[in-house]
């Protein structure tokens, strides 16, 4: 009745194989899309920005990165954190100049590259080392892999914090993100402007979700949930397992790794890696997958909002209606979390997506029960 | 006797005391796998969980004080009494027990059947509500866990005196090994002939066995899998309390202690998921590799804390090459 | 020996497509298959048939690339096959079903027929993230192709159905379409009428024969029920214990003295 597909056909392969092949879904992408875009920078203040908008559009590219792997591929990987901070010190590198050493002497120093191609690098450098740590995926299946990809998120995080090149030598160990513009507005710094650092993100966010869809509804997408589904059969139909697994960790990476560069640069500003990017972060985006819906691209984002927004939620009811202290909320969102994940696990695996397709098809009956 | 090779050994046998620890935790592990098929992320938890439950019970505390202070404006801490340690280690264990059933009653008997990886990821879920959990009950402090038989007779602390004074004497170079590492190497030694037994000469041991190699056909045979199940998941918490019990004692109850655990994972990549000799020979494999790795490699040349991800890494590399583990069977695929 | 020749039911038969020569598999001390040669022709319908446990479907796996013999030779179009992956051996043109039906359960009908069009997609990563464009348009042609086998096979209705709700009888009629889509040179059908009902054997014969008639596409299949085998296959290969002991049309095996030994048992004295 509100939600009605009745009259809409599709005459071409073409127009069936769009993302949103219903006319009530498409016409309300574009009005998502417009508000997005056009009202929102006008009406957000810095608060919205900072603690809602900026970290759902973040985490939303790496809950897409990661829903590739493992909701598409059947890939599951605990080394999120330490891939959003290969994005994140390949980003400053490339924002501060890369320097080459060789036997102590400066070879030579990269010039600083402009922000926006400076998070494109941390993509690029971050799918190279994730499919390093692919590799060993051909042999390593299930949770044996879960376990594999701990080694990545471990050895990554010592790795920047051992060695002092990636901070460029700073006493403190951490990275700063240096004042930045893009054509004369300024992106990263602290005086940045909500509205400025909000279109940023929110632009990657667009163009990685479009990204992730036209991969996964095409060939790759097929032959990653071939792999999901049942690998030998995959590989017996012709899908070549190791490239098809390969592809997966490249692209899930380098949305992995551009989550992180926005996250450093633009969230945060400054970053502490162990702190930053520690195995509670793998746990965050994999929890967010979880509960908003493996493999899919909407699920991504509802399971970023759901986890933005249940913190502080849970803070304002908390601390601010209740009055109760700060580490008593903080281990009641715990349990709250870790509560949900196993719910949705046993009522509904597919997540907040499956919950909305059905909400879809009730409305789409209503006032009829079938 | 050459100074550096003595304190090479010396960093060997406390890798091997290290590793001791870690087979401790994988067995818990073990334990649960082989009975359910669940590979069990929250084994960790489970450990600090237990420790801090321990400690809670010793001195006192009321449970869930902080919380209840903070909702009915009281200020209530502790009781007001201490128990004795092994009293409130049989609580413990009680309340384990309790776990055990709430697991098996709310979250895995709505699981069976499901694909491994989904149970997997449903102990992590478990891992963080038992983590915080922990700290709503008991607060989330760092603790000082000491059990004592009696008055003064407690786990002991520090270097063993005696075996550095031999050492000295005998070989010119006085051994540095903790006291806690020797009584813990003891208690795992007698937690696994224990468990062995119980599997081997027991009803419920011979049940456990059964239901491990064939659900169906144990059920057809008249075994209670729920039974079984919450008994596993009883014995893991056992198995939790005692390495929560010694790591605890040796670095203070800490969430810390459940990322020690986590290096129960390699452990059992090397040993493979199913073998309680692979448990303890993995877990010794990466005590000792992570300390030699540390000081001969790292701390000379790669700036030291490789201990973070050595364990990780050892167990990558070594399943690329053998994917079953060092115990498991080959595995043959089939379509 | 190599030419085509006309059966006397009046259908062509090619040349030889594919050769097994002196194929052996071992499992550790287990020989699954003992030095068994035998030829498919273009166009024929194959058919490998024996008592459980005789090694038919390992041989299915032998040719699908799954296992690799230890000793023999596979001859396919002419030449040696060298050791492949099993992928490979679907790129150069070998589609098979399974006898546990391998569908991808997570996916629709529609989207597992579309990967039996795997092999023949090619456009790289980035045109695909791009869609519009060349990926669009291969996946729309590619669309067509795999239309046309649901088509084929009457499962229009359920085209956007997830697998995982079908019936066994329809999942094995997708499996088949997937099949299909790849536009194989040969087809393997391992046991496709295994757990079905009459009705639906008779349509699953229907499709193979169909198949074979108007894609002209050559099939090697497995199968227990002897009188869908003699029925349908131009030629039989009888296997036992991991031995061939017939080779020849329905009519010649029929009167194998070994092949009704290994079905009816001999008397012994």
């Amino acid at each position: 009745m509100f939600y009605r597909e009745a009259g809409d056909f599709s005459t071409t392969y073409a127009e069936d194989q769009q993302t949103f092949p219903i006319k009530f879904d498409r016409y309300r992408y574009y009005l998502v899309l417009f508000i997005a875009i056009v009202v929102v920078p006008f009406v957000v203040n810095d608060y919205w920005v900072n603690s809602l908008l900026l970290p759902f559009l973040i985490y939303a590219i790496a809950a897409i990165g990661l829903n590739i792997l493992v909701g598409y591929c059947g890939q599951v990987s605990l080394g999120t954190g330490g891939f959003m901070a290969v994005g994140a010190y390949s980003c400053y590198k490339f924002m501060t100049g890369v320097d080459i050493w060789w036997g102590g002497e400066l070879l030579f120093r990269l010039p600083e590259f402009n922000i926006f191609f400076s998070v494109i690098m941390g993509g690029v450098m971050t799918a190279l080392v994730g499919v390093l740590f692919g590799l060993p995926s051909l042999r390593i299946k299930g949770f044996y892999l879960a376990v594999a990809t701990l080694a990545a998120q471990f050895f990554l995080v010592w790795l920047f914090n051992r060695v002092s090149w990636f901070y460029n030598y700073s006493a403190s160990g951490q990275i700063n993100a240096p004042e930045r513009d893009l054509m004369g507005i300024l992106i990263t710094g602290p005086s940045t402007e909500p509205w400025a650092a909000y279109l940023f993100c929110l632009f990657f966010t667009i163009v990685c979700a479009v990204i992730a869809r036209n991969l996964t509804r095409g060939a790759s997408g097929r032959k990653w949930m071939a792999i999901r589904d049942m690998d030998i059969a995959a590989e017996i139909i012709g899908v070549n397992p190791l490239k098809a697994k390969l592809t997966a960790f490249a692209v899930s990476s380098f949305f992995v790794g551009i989550s992180g560069a926005l996250f450093f640069s633009v969230y945060l500003g400054a970053v502490e890696v162990g702190e930053a990017f520690g195995i509670t972060k793998s746990f965050l985006v994999l929890f967010m997958i979880i509960i908003g819906g493996l493999g899919s691209i909407f699920g991504s984002f509802a399971g970023a909002a759901f986890l933005v927004l249940l913190p502080v939620a849970l803070k304002v009811v908390g601390v601010d209606w209740l009055g109760w202290p700060t580490d008593i909320v903080a281990h009641l969102q715990l349990v709250i979390v870790g509560g949900l994940i196993v719910i949705f696990l046993i009522a509904e695996p597919h997540g907040i997506a499956q919950l909305w397709r059905v909400a879809k098809e009730k409305l789409r009956l209503w006032p009829f029960p079938h | 006797m050459n100074e550096q090779l003595a304190y090479t050994i010396e960093v060997f046998a406390n890798g091997l005391m290290a590793g001791v620890l870690y087979a401790l935790v994988a067995l818990g592990f073990v334990l649960i796998y082989k009975a359910s098929g669940i590979f069990n992320f929250a084994q960790g938890v489970m450990a600090l969980f237990a420790a801090m439950t321990l400690v809670g019970i010793q001195n006192g505390q009321v449970p869930f004080a902080h919380l209840i202070n903070s909702i009915f404006g009281t200020d209530i801490h502790y009781f007001g009494w201490t128990v004795h340690s092994a009293f409130a280690i049989i609580l413990t264990v009680g309340v384990m027990v309790l776990l055990a059933v709430f697991v098996q009653r709310f979250v895995f008997r709505h699981l069976v059947g499901q694909e491994p990886i989904i149970l997997f990821m449903a102990t992590i879920g478990l891992a963080y509500f038992l983590e915080g959990m922990a700290d709503l009950m008991w607060g989330s402090d760092i603790k000082t866990l000491n059990v004592c038989a009696t008055e003064g007779a407690c786990l002991p602390q520090g270097m063993n005196v005696w075996l550095e004074g031999t050492t000295y004497e005998a070989l010119g170079y006085g051994f540095f090994i903790d006291n806690l590492d020797i009584v813990a190497s003891i208690v795992a030694a007698f937690l696994v002939i224990g468990l062995v037994m119980f599997a081997q000469y027991t009803k419920q041991g011979r049940a456990m066995r059964a239901v491990a190699d064939d659900h169906q056909a144990a059920l057809s045979v008249g075994v209670s899998l729920n039974f079984i199940w919450i008994l596993v998941w009883s014995l893991a918490g056992f198995v939790a309390l005692v390495a929560g019990i010694m790591w605890g004692a040796k670095s203070g109850v800490q969430f810390s202690l459940s990322l020690i655990a986590l290096k129960a994972l390699p452990v059992l990549m090397l040993g493979g998921f199913t073998s309680i000799p692979g448990a303890i020979v993995g877990g010794l494999i990466i005590g000792v590799g992570e300390k030699m790795f540390e000081f001969l490699i790292g701390a000379p040349f790669l700036g030291g804390a490789t201990e973070n991800w050595f364990a990780y890494m050892l167990a990558l590399v070594f399943l690329v090459f053998r994917p079953q583990g060092l115990f498991g069977e080959k595995i043959i695929e089939r379509v | 020996m190599s030419d085509s020749y006309v059966t006397a039911d009046g259908r062509t038969i090619g040349p030889v497509v594919m050769e097994m020569k002196n194929i052996t598999l071992r499992f550790g001390g287990v020989e699954a298959i003992k030095d068994i040669s035998f030829d498919i022709r273009e166009g024929e319908i194959r058919a490998i048939i024996g008592p459980n446990g005789a090694g038919k479907s390992s041989m299915l796996n032998v040719i699908s690339g799954f296992y690799v013999p230890q000793d023999g030779e596979v001859w396919y179009k002419g030449s040696r096959r060298p050791a492949m992956k099993p992928y490979q051996v679907a790129q150069q043109g070998i589609a098979r079903t399974f006898q546990n039906i391998a569908l991808f359960e997570g996916m629709s009908v529609l989207d597992n027929v579309m990967t039996g069009r795997l092999t023949h997609m090619k456009t790289g990563l980035f045109s695909q993230a791009l869609w519009k464009g060349k990926a669009e348009a291969e996946e729309v042609a590619n669309r067509e192709v795999a239309e046309k086998i649901i088509d084929f096979l009457e499962i229009q209705a359920i085209r956007k159905t997830p697998v995982s709700r079908l019936p066994y009888g329809l999942k094995k009629r997708v499996e088949l379409a997937r099949a299909l889509a790849a536009e194989p040179s040969i087809l393997l059908l391992d046991e496709p009428m295994a757990g079905m009902n009459v009705e639906e054997k008779e349509d699953m014969s229907r499709f193979i024969l169909d198949v074979n008639d108007e894609f002209g596409t050559t099939i090697a299949l497995i199968e227990h029920d002897m009188g869908v085998v003699m029925d349908l296959s131009d030629r039989v290969v009888v296997m036992d214990y991991g031995k061939k002991i017939g080779d020849g049309t329905p009519s010649e095996v029929r009167n194998n003295q070994a092949v009704i030994d290994a079905y009816l048992g001999v008397a012994h004295d």
